[in-house]
């Protein structure tokens, strides 16, 4: 893990005080909500339907217990005991008073934490593989990458203003899972003739406009990671749009300028800037990465565990759905569902929190990620630790084993806290989570990815069922998508038609899974390789077909 | 835009809580929607909102559309709903309160 130096602790102190004194004079009277709005942003404090919101930025998803446990406590002390974790690898408190926002900025500050940079017109929380640095099939650890990105992207002057907020992510696996090409700017680290380099993707981006990132560069050298990006930053900055908000993303510019033309001047950008990177991001690179050395790893028996494998049906079925394979053979990685069927997805109580660290500081060399879709993961963990693991799980309602299967849902907060919402989110995933809850091992892989709006925060163009919430005449009413796909062969869902009311919903859920099964070649047919060999016609046909059962 | 439907009230955030709030026909700020100042006329409405708009307790206030159902006040719009009465997810907010998850 990154440890901060005393540089970034005194620039994160410096921003709480400033922050302190900037709620002071709100208090006072001295600012008024149009002067203070863009201060509180800028250190992620958002009013929402009901209250404040507070986004903390994660890095890359990366946590320590230490942090895990200050965020258990900020949710106790300051909000209604629990956090929200989200598909930008963040935690937001929902419930904050205004008054206790630099209390609890100071909080954070104390385990090296903050609330930059998650919200505004700049270079948000850099994303990456929740198994990063664990996964078998990575080329290199994107992490080192990512913390170069923010330490350059933090405070940027150059950068503050853009056009409109800008997105990476950066994968290291050749299985991405990040959604790069769902990203302002997505990198994949590749092998160029035996050293590090990237893949560049750009213009990709959800929203009202749906727009798969398209390639920049084929095999840009891994020093040139900074310059390069600063070229695409730079002439977004000043051919991006400015005078429409929702033309103003990347994709927009990319998509009216064309990739060429777009290309040429980043080529032309990158040599003028080129010649000023003499050197010292290469050698800040280097010295975080000796931050990311793998932790070493421990030999232990594995009787015990595969001995569970074989007795205890549960403890199987949650290691099929839940752990995944790690570089070191008798390691694995373990995903925490936050998607117990019925809850909220991505919330954690501040006791499961505090769970979650112990585990990480126990048996998970004290690393915990938080994966962008809501999950909570252990990255190293010993496999002969799995049975002790599972069973704490199990004692705080963490240990559902549903990862990948129909309940394990992306949700934006939706209608229920979120101030842009046209929809609810939530109870559409709740109640879809109870529904199949008994069928979903049968139904077997499928995503469902569900936003509250336009905005698509819940990347419901990328689920292999997206279900978007809009406001018709008064009423919510739910687009469905299907076809969507947020991997290696990223795809935007079509949409199938009409929307249904929130009571039609979950009848014509049911026609379409039922459908599916009907038609899959057997079990090993997934959801979304059935689209891919049928078309989205027999799908589109069932969703509205009438309702035998009404 | 749609018309603004009559009655209306007025609306806002709490500049501490950040909660939905109503403007009350005692001349102060409620979280409760009951005893909110009930406008039958746009023209009186915006008159009373250009003088609160600005107070310093809250944020953002705006005209929200009502029902009157015998003595009860109701939003008009699920959203305005979901403000008065918090989340549907489970019962927490305001509804930590009232007895039972409120059927929106």
């Amino acid at each position: 893990m990154y440890a901060y130096t005393e540089f970034d602790r005194a620039f994160v102190r410096d921003r709480v005080l400033q922050y302190r004194d900037q709620v002071k004079r709100r208090l006072n009277g001295s600012l008024t909500e149009d002067e203070f709005k863009p201060l509180r942003l800028m250190n992620g404090v958002y009013l929402q339907l009901h209250a404040y919101m507070l986004r903390v930025a994660i890095p890359y998803g990366s946590l320590t217990p230490r942090q895990m446990r200050q965020l258990a406590d900020v949710a106790d002390r300051w909000d209604k005991g629990y956090g929200h974790f989200t598909t930008r690898q963040n935690i937001q408190f929902n419930w904050p008073r205004l008054i206790d926002t630099p209390d609890i900025l100071e909080a954070l500050a104390d385990v090296d934490m903050h609330a930059i940079q998650t919200s505004g017109n700049t270079i948000r929380n850099v994303t990456t593989d929740q198994f990063a640095g664990a996964a078998l099939d990575e080329v290199a650890d994107p992490r080192p990458y990512a913390e170069l990105i923010r330490q350059w992207s933090t405070d940027h002057p150059e950068f503050q203003f853009l056009p409109r907020k800008f997105k990476i992510a950066i994968t290291g696996g050749s299985d991405d899972r990040a959604v790069i090409r769902a990203h302002d700017i997505g990198l994949q680290l590749i092998d160029v003739k035996g050293r590090i380099g990237f893949k560049v993707f750009v213009g990709g981006g959800l929203g009202r406009t749906p727009i798969i990132g398209q390639q920049l560069h084929d095999a840009l050298p891994a020093e040139d990671l900074l310059p390069y990006l600063e070229a695409v930053l730079s002439v977004y900055n000043l051919a991006g749009r400015r005078d429409n908000k929702y033309k103003a993303r990347i994709k927009i510019t990319v998509g009216e300028m064309g990739i060429d033309r777009f290309r040429e001047r980043v080529d032309a950008e990158f040599e003028r800037l080129r010649p000023a990177f003499t050197g010292q991001d290469l050698s800040v690179l280097g010295e975080i990465q000796a931050d990311f050395e793998p932790p070493r790893f421990l030999e232990k028996s594995q009787d015990g565990y595969f001995s569970a494998l074989d007795s205890d049906t549960h403890f199987r079925t949650w290691v099929e759905r839940n752990v995944s394979p790690h570089k070191h053979p008798s390691y694995a990685s373990v995903t925490i569902s936050l998607k117990g069927h019925g809850n909220t997805p991505g919330d954690a109580s501040a006791s499961q929190m505090r769970v979650m660290a112990n585990l990480a500081e126990r048996f998970g060399h004290e690393e915990l990620r938080v994966s962008h879709e809501q999950n909570i993961v252990l990255p190293h963990v010993a496999q002969a630790d799995l049975p002790e693991i599972y069973q704490q799980l199990g004692k705080h309602g963490l240990a559902t084993a549903n990862i990948g299967l129909v309940s394990d849902i992306i949700a934006c907060p939706g209608m229920d806290y979120c101030a842009l919402a046209t929809a609810r989110s939530i109870p559409i995933a709740q109640d879809i989570a109870l529904r199949y809850e008994r069928r979903e091992s049968e139904i077997g892989d499928l995503k469902i990815k569900i936003s509250g709006c336009i905005n698509a925060c819940g990347h419901h163009h990328v689920g292999h069922i997206g279900i978007l919430g809009l406001d018709k005449a008064g009423v919510e009413n739910y687009q469905v998508t299907v076809g969507g796909s947020a991997g290696n062969h990223a795809a935007i869902g079509q949409k199938m038609g009409r929307g249904f009311s929130f009571e039609e919903l979950m009848p014509a859920l049911d026609r379409l899974i039922d459908t599916y099964l009907a038609l899959r070649i057997d079990q090993s047919e997934a959801f979304a390789s059935a689209v891919e060999r049928l078309g989205t016609i027999p799908f589109q046909e069932a969703l509205y077909a009438i309702d035998k059962t009404a | 835009m749609a018309a603004i439907k009559l009655p209306v009230v007025i609306t806002a955030n709490d500049l501490l809580s950040g909660e939905a709030v109503y403007w009350h026909k005692s001349g102060v700020w409620s979280t409760d929607l009951t005893g909110s100042k009930v406008f039958a006329s746009l023209d009186q409405a915006q008159a009373s909102l250009q003088r609160v708009v600005s107070d310093a307790v809250v944020i953002g206030a705006y005209l929200t559309e009502v029902l009157e159902e015998g003595n009860r006040l109701v939003s008009r719009h699920y959203r305005e709903r979901f403000r008065e009465r918090g989340p549907s997810n489970y019962c927490h907010g305001k509804q930590e309160s009232l007895p039972q998850k409120v059927a929106v």
